[in-house]
């Protein structure tokens, strides 16, 4: 992360297994579109890669794919840096450690950013395959239009 | 007559999903199932059609933990049938990649799902709560690894400079050198690990397995060698599916791989470090005596202490390679398709990573085979716990279910490898 970056953006996620690909999705379409001081960045979701990548980093949003039983294209929002993420949220995730760990993992050593907006798009499909459902598609344009608002109100321009 | 059943619908700490089933019946173990489903099927399916120069970066897709085990699978067995030879720097960079990959993997099994197991913690979360200093030395050394395949590999998840017949770019010796520093730190945390997980309690639980690994004349194996056994198996990865199969199990969609004739094999850390102990160099053979190994290892608890002694290996051989680099004038040899099938077999950190492609003269593969790793020990998983379960079975049913997950971590299996879905289940009957 450069030194100039005032906010991160993740996305999480493999575009190889359908909907997991959302996460990816948000940031490929906010690449290019957010301001200055705003880095954007791809992640398969292994927590340790997870923490290396925010690590330096204050203002954090992370965009990925969740399966927790709710109807598909379902956003949720949580400021992981005050609220403890459900373990089994992001169990979709073939990963042993992956998102949820990795921030309770920094919690528990102290290396949170200090403010960490999580957003969870519940998936339907996470079958091998390049293709997102139609309801998780219409979420990933809701959750741009989301962060990019918070991008220009985290750093004020 | 009561049955009892121990079930983990979900186990934790593996990487993918899975789920396991015993049942006991009279005090007897009557049923052990792991169930699975293998995702690489559809990327053998999927290979085909595509040019021989994809294979690797479609195969890195398999899994995120072990993507240099596929690329190296891959672009060996693709050069075996362009019937290209690399060697040189372009070679030693290969196990540079290699010795990266098995830093992060082996330190991110040990350090996070593992050690926990030994601990008493329920995860690494609460572990680190009590061992925040340990927990962050991990942490750090799973990084280094990933810095050396960002070095290498272009990224760290799915590297992407990998190519058939060697690199698209090779690295200035000055981004080397900058490596060395961190590795020499590494190395130094590495024998910290070894020295803390020797400290470990160990279950007695001894087997007479056939361990399977690749062999190579001089060096502990990575990329190159026979494929060997305890056993008197000694052949090359073009005589793989003469030895091996790939059976059907009822229980699962799983296929189950054994040695034709002989039935469940082993293959990871410890099938290399028993069948190539000769081949770790004075000062690693010492770590592993002073944390009280011996020259084999038949007891799969304990593959966390060789994990870590690889870990060592990997900092040690990665720091020698930098030593002696010289960047080569081109970063690949040339392969040229030609109509023929390749094979190779290479070391994963979970062990042997079998590949076979038929292309055509064009290069275009007409046929791929992918054995991973976890797909060989998945009979060797359940004679385990077969054999570990009766030792146990006084237990009660929450402490036996911690057991038999602890028995399956101790082969660190990949799930998103060799299946899609695990889930535990132990039954009783009285």
């Amino acid at each position: 992360m450069s030194a100039s970056t005032r906010l991160l953006i993740i996305g999480v996620g493999n575009i190889y297994r359908g909907d997991d690909g959302a996460g990816v999705a948000v940031v490929r379409h906010l690449a290019g579109k957010v301001p200055a001081g705003v880095s954007v960045i791809e992640q398969s979701g292994e927590g340790c890669a997870l923490m290396d990548a925010w690590e330096g980093a204050e203002r954090v949003i992370i965009a990925d794919a969740v399966q927790s039983g709710a109807s598909p294209g379902m956003i949720v929002r949580i400021e992981a840096h005050a609220q403890q993420i459900p373990s089994d949220f992001f169990h979709y995730s073939s990963h042993a450690f992956s998102l949820a760990e990795a921030v309770e993992m920094a919690r528990a050593l102290e290396r949170l950013p200090k403010r960490l907006i999580v957003y969870g798009i519940e998936g339907e499909n996470f079958q091998s395959g390049t293709q997102m459902s139609p309801a998780v598609n219409a979420a990933v344009n809701a959750v741009c239009a989301q962060i990019e608002k918070e991008c220009h109100a985290e750093i004020g321009s | 007559m009561k049955s009892r059943v121990i079930k983990v619908d979900y186990l934790a700490r593996v990487e993918g999903e899975g789920a396991l089933y015993v049942k006991i019946k009279g005090g007897k173990v009557c049923d052990v199932k792991l169930k699975i489903f293998e995702p690489p099927r559809f990327f053998e399916a999927l290979l085909r059609g595509r040019a021989f120069t994809e294979a690797p970066d479609i195969t890195a897709r398999i899994c995120g933990i072990c993507p240099v085990a596929y690329q190296m699978s891959a672009v060996h067995a693709m050069e075996d049938a362009c019937g290209v030879k690399v060697d040189g720097q372009i070679r030693a960079l290969r196990r540079l990649l290699y010795c990266g990959e098995w830093i992060e993997s082996h330190t991110l099994h040990v350090y996070m799902l593992h050690a926990p197991d030994f601990l008493g913690f329920e995860d690494a979360i609460r572990m680190a709560k009590v061992h925040g200093p340990v927990v962050k030395r991990g942490l750090e050394l799973k990084k280094i690894g990933n810095e050396v395949l960002e070095t290498l590999g272009g990224r760290a998840i799915h590297p992407v400079n990998v190519r058939v017949g060697g690199f698209y770019r090779s690295p200035a010796k000055a981004e080397l050198k900058k490596l060395a520093e961190r590795l020499k730190w590494a190395r130094d945390a590495a024998l910290e690990t070894v020295r803390w997980v020797a400290t470990f309690e160990f279950p007695e639980f001894e087997q007479d397995y056939e361990f399977v690994s690749v062999k190579h004349a001089f060096e502990y194996p990575l990329n190159e060698g026979h494929l060997v056994s305890n056993k008197g198996l000694d052949i090359t990865a073009r005589e793989y599916d003469n030895h091996f199969a790939e059976e059907h199990v009822a229980h699962s969609n799983a296929l189950h791989s054994v040695m034709k004739g002989r039935g469940a094999y082993f293959v990871g850390p410890l099938a290399r470090y028993s069948l190539c102990f000769d081949k770790l160099s004075p000062f690693i053979q010492e770590a592993a005596r002073a944390a009280g190994l011996g020259t084999t290892c038949r007891n799969p608890f304990k593959s966390i202490i060789v994990r870590a002694i690889e870990i060592l290996y990997a900092c040690d051989e990665a720091l020698r390679i930098i030593d002696a680099y010289e960047p080569p004038p081109q970063p690949f040899v040339e392969a040229r398709p030609r109509a023929a099938t390749g094979f190779a077999c290479t070391e994963a950190p979970r062990g042997v990573l079998y590949h076979r492609y038929q292309i055509d003269e064009k290069g275009i593969i007409l046929d791929a085979k992918i054995v991973p790793p976890t797909s060989q020990n998945q009979k060797t998983i359940e004679n385990d716990l077969w054999n570990f379960v009766p030792r146990r079975i006084h237990e009660s049913d929450e402490k036996l279910r911690w057991h038999c997950e602890q028995a399956i971590r101790n082969y660190d299996p990949c799930i998103s490898c060799a299946t899609h879905f695990l889930k535990l289940n132990v039954e009783r009957e009285a």
